[in-house]
């Protein structure tokens, strides 16, 4: 076990683990918001450059501070190292930047945008943009594209995290869906727009952190918030069958992977919990599953503000 | 005119064809180090030359190669960046067009000293016409048995073949060539873990430059010691510089290196001055990626001494006065030239070669470009100048390769020495569509 301290928190983890991992075990408002990084995903990370913090010490062998700031996804802690992340000024202007930089493409179409209440590129703009936008440039538009007949991409929407390549690259057996042409063209597609026929594919929709990728049997039908999230579960051959259904009253809108506060699939059953996509656009009677209730959303978000308990705002203005 | 150890043959007729290489003393270096050497003492020769690579970075090549992880049972390569994309450099190109046999020659000892048994040469795909070359050369190569398998009975194999690049600039980017040559989308990967220690296939690999890999040559025949005493400090060696512009004489030079800027741009030898009579402007020593220098830093430094061509003179005074050696692309403009459209120009080039994985230099790059599109066509504000040097400001060191600092600093330089250029765009727009503003002035003191 090493020791590492981040922004004057001091945890033990093994060796190996990420400062983002690190600071998640500490948790609160010293994690780092990661829009690139999956935990369940390997190889992913490092791309979009929101988690980055000030390493003040590089461990006790070395304690010279590191000069560039590091993206904490990618970057395995030493023992002994002194990590900056809502202390730093640094982090504070330049993850600032780092959300300009998403934001100045992005088509701001809220208002008739699926992922609203879930966008994690929200909560970043909430917590770290600006209030008025520099660019005074023509956004770079796409039109939306079917990947596969459940799923519809909204290429304007896109943060290029390379998260759903990855679902394809792992999940799936015959990946036909990746990252074409290159710089600010670089766009999500299926080459050719080849369809994507494949069990785990509708695992896209749950790890896009934005609207880019929406389920098509969901689409505009409503408000995540307007609806009942509820455990529940169903026997699957295909996959765990652990779900979370969202209710309007008796019926059923959508079927989700049960969610950790990053937005994460949980693990079930010793691992990663992604579902089927039998499970997903298929199961949408409540006579498909075994309720076992009220699944509490834990992030930030506006959907738990409505239901139970307490809300879980963690929103603080870094400065 | 200095000494030249790479491009000593290079106007002899028949040089591409292994016998008149040959005949001119051609693939002595292989006998010498697979018959009387060890793999260490290759590399030791190495280390004492001083060489450093040059493909941009300047990194000590013996210190490389001293990296690359030696793990039981794992196979290792040697990859030769052949991708040279970098607006102004095309020494490469000549290189292996003229002298093949070099960089083959170059292969052969540098995987030897590696323990490499199979080597790429990765070459940029609008370079076909020169794989036609090199594929003719390497032929001839195991023809005469200095390829393949037991070479010249020391019981070394080695295999090395040509690899056409996939198109990109990005693809030149070490790790993004591995990638490449492994089949895949050119996106660099992420670092740690190096290439030394996990490269093509997940094995250790050396990736270097045509020219690093060519200077093994003339450091194992005449030995390290010898290559050093040539050049000034830690710039050891010639180097290969392609000189392009508003030159009487561009070209490609194997300079010794220490030589005078001065003498480089107005030597006999070298450029012979400034074409048409006109003025000195300003100049990029080391290709698009590295600072611009005005006029009155070229040749001079701020402190006022000579300017050389060697790493660390071009980069006298930092950025705020100096710039690099960079990969040797020598750009010079004349007084007629217009700095913000050329800053334009270098924007665009990065905004379409950024590889778009992360996102301040996917987004930065292309952002820059609109706003300098717009002050170089006089429709501009001032404010847009300001905004420039903060985009560049948020790329600079927060991207996966350097391609995001590349892209910035040739901006950031620019507005630095050039500001009242670009506030003529914006304050004069129509007379500045002439793009005539000619020399900048000195300012009174430089930081
Ligand atoms: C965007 C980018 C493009 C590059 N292009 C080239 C290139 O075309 N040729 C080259 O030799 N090095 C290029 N480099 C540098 C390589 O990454 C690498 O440092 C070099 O090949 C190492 O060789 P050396 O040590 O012999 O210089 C590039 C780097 C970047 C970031
Ligand atoms: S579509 Fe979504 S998951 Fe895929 S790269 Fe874009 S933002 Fe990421
Ligand atoms: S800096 Fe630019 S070219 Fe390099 S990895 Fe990032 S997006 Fe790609
Ligand atoms: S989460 Fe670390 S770079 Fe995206």
């Amino acid at each position: 076990m090493i020791k590492v301290t981040i922004d004057d928190v001091e945890v033990e983890v093994a060796e190996g683990t990420t400062i983002l991992n690190a600071a998640r075990m500490i948790g609160g408002d010293v994690v780092p918001p990661a829009m690139c990084y999956y935990s369940k995903l390997p190889d992913t990370g490092g791309k979009c450059r929101t988690c980055l913090v000030e390493v003040a010490a590089g461990s006790t062998k070395d304690p010279r501070p590191m000069p560039k700031l590091v993206v904490s996804c990618s970057t395995p802690v030493q023992d002994g190292m002194v990590v900056k992340n809502k202390t730093s000024e640094r982090v504070h202007e330049n993850r600032g930047a780092v959300v300009e930089f998403l934001l100045i493409n992005h088509p701001l179409d809220c208002p008739v945008c699926d992922q609203v209440g879930e966008c994690h590129l929200q909560d970043l703009g909430f917590e770290h943009g600006a209030e008025k936008t520099r660019y005074e440039e023509e956004r770079r538009t796409f039109d939306p594209i079917d990947i596969g007949n459940k799923i519809k991409l909204h290429m304007n929407r896109c943060i290029l995290c390379y998260r759903c390549v990855a679902v394809a690259n792992q999940l799936t057996d015959k990946r036909v869906h990746g990252v074409l042409h290159r710089g600010e063209h670089a766009e999500i597609s299926t080459y050719i727009e080849s369809a994507v026929e494949n069990d785990f594919s509708g695992n896209m929709i749950d790890v896009c952190p934005v609207g880019a990728l929406t389920d098509k049997t969901f689409r505009f039908k409503s408000r995540v918030w307007f609806l009942k999230p509820m455990e529940a579960e169903c026997e699957c051959t295909k996959c765990s069958g652990k779900v979370v259904v969202w209710q309007f009253g008796n019926e059923i809108y959508r079927v989700t992977a049960r969610k950790d506060r990053y937005g994460e699939v949980e693990d079930q059953d010793g691992k990663a919990g992604w579902i089927c996509n039998d499970c997903r656009f298929d199961k949408k009677d409540l006579s498909d599953w075994n309720i076992i209730g009220p699944r509490t959303i834990d992030r930030h978000s506006v959907i738990s503000q409505g239901n139970y308990e307490s809300p879980r705002t963690s929103i603080k203005k870094v400065k | 005119m200095g000494r030249r150890l790479l491009l000593e043959h290079d106007n002899v007729a028949g040089i591409e064809t292994f016998d008149v290489y040959r005949k001119n003393g051609g693939y002595r270096s292989v006998e010498k180090a697979l018959k009387s050497m060890s793999p260490e003492l290759v590399l030791e020769e190495v280390q004492k030359s001083g060489l450093r690579g040059r493909g941009g970075a300047g990194f000590p090549t013996g210190m490389k190669w001293s990296f690359l992880a030696k793990p039981e049972g794992v196979p290792r390569y040697l990859l030769c960046n052949a991708d040279e994309s970098e607006p102004g450099t095309f020494k490469d190109r000549y290189l292996m067009e003229k002298i093949p046999h070099l960089l083959i020659e170059g292969m052969i000892v540098s995987s030897f000293a590696l323990g490499a048994n199979q080597s790429y040469i990765y070459i940029r795909g609008e370079y076909m016409w020169i794989l036609d070359i090199l594929e003719k050369a390497i032929a001839e190569a195991y023809d005469k048995g200095f390829l393949g398998k037991n070479i010249l009975g020391s019981g070394f194999d080695h295999d090395l073949s040509v690899a056409p690049g996939g198109g990109a600039y990005i693809c030149g980017e070490e790790t993004a060539l591995i990638e490449s040559l492994e089949g895949k989308r050119g996106n660099p990967r992420m670092k740690p873990p190096f290439p030394a220690v996990k490269g093509l296939y997940g094995c250790p690999t050396v990736v270097n430059n045509v020219e690093s890999i060519a200077a093994v040559v003339p450091i194992i025949n005449d030995g390290g010691e010898e290559y050093a005493k040539i050049g000034l400090g830690k710039s050891t060696g010639t180097k290969l510089i392609s000189a392009c512009g508003n030159l009487v004489r561009p070209g490609v030079y194997e300079i010794e290196m220490g030589i005078t800027v001065e003498e480089f741009i107005y030597g006999d030898d070298y450029c012979r001055g400034i074409a048409n009579g006109k003025k000195l402007k300003a100049c990029v020593p080391g290709g698009s990626s590295v600072p611009i220098l005005p006029h009155y830093l070229v040749t001079k430094t701020a402190a006022g001494e000579d300017r050389l061509m060697t790493y660390e003179s071009l980069a006298d005074g930092g950025f705020a006065s100096g710039s690099m050696l960079g990969s040797g692309g020598f750009i010079v403009f004349d007084e007629d030239q217009c700095i913000v459209r050329n800053t334009w120009n270098f924007a665009r080039f990065y905004a379409h070669e950024s590889c778009g994985q992360c996102s301040p230099c996917r987004e930065g790059t292309g952002w820059m470009e609109k706003v300098l599109h717009r002050l170089e066509h006089g429709q501009g504000n001032l404010r847009d100048i300001d905004l420039l040097a903060e985009i560049n400001k948020k790329i600079e060191g927060n991207t996966i390769c350097p391609l995001g600092d590349a892209a910035a600093w040739p901006v950031a330089a620019a507005i630095r020495h050039f500001r009242d250029e670009f506030e003529w765009h914006v304050n004069e727009r129509e007379e500045s569509q002439k793009r005539n503003y000619g020399l900048i002035r000195e300012p009174q003191s430089i930081a």
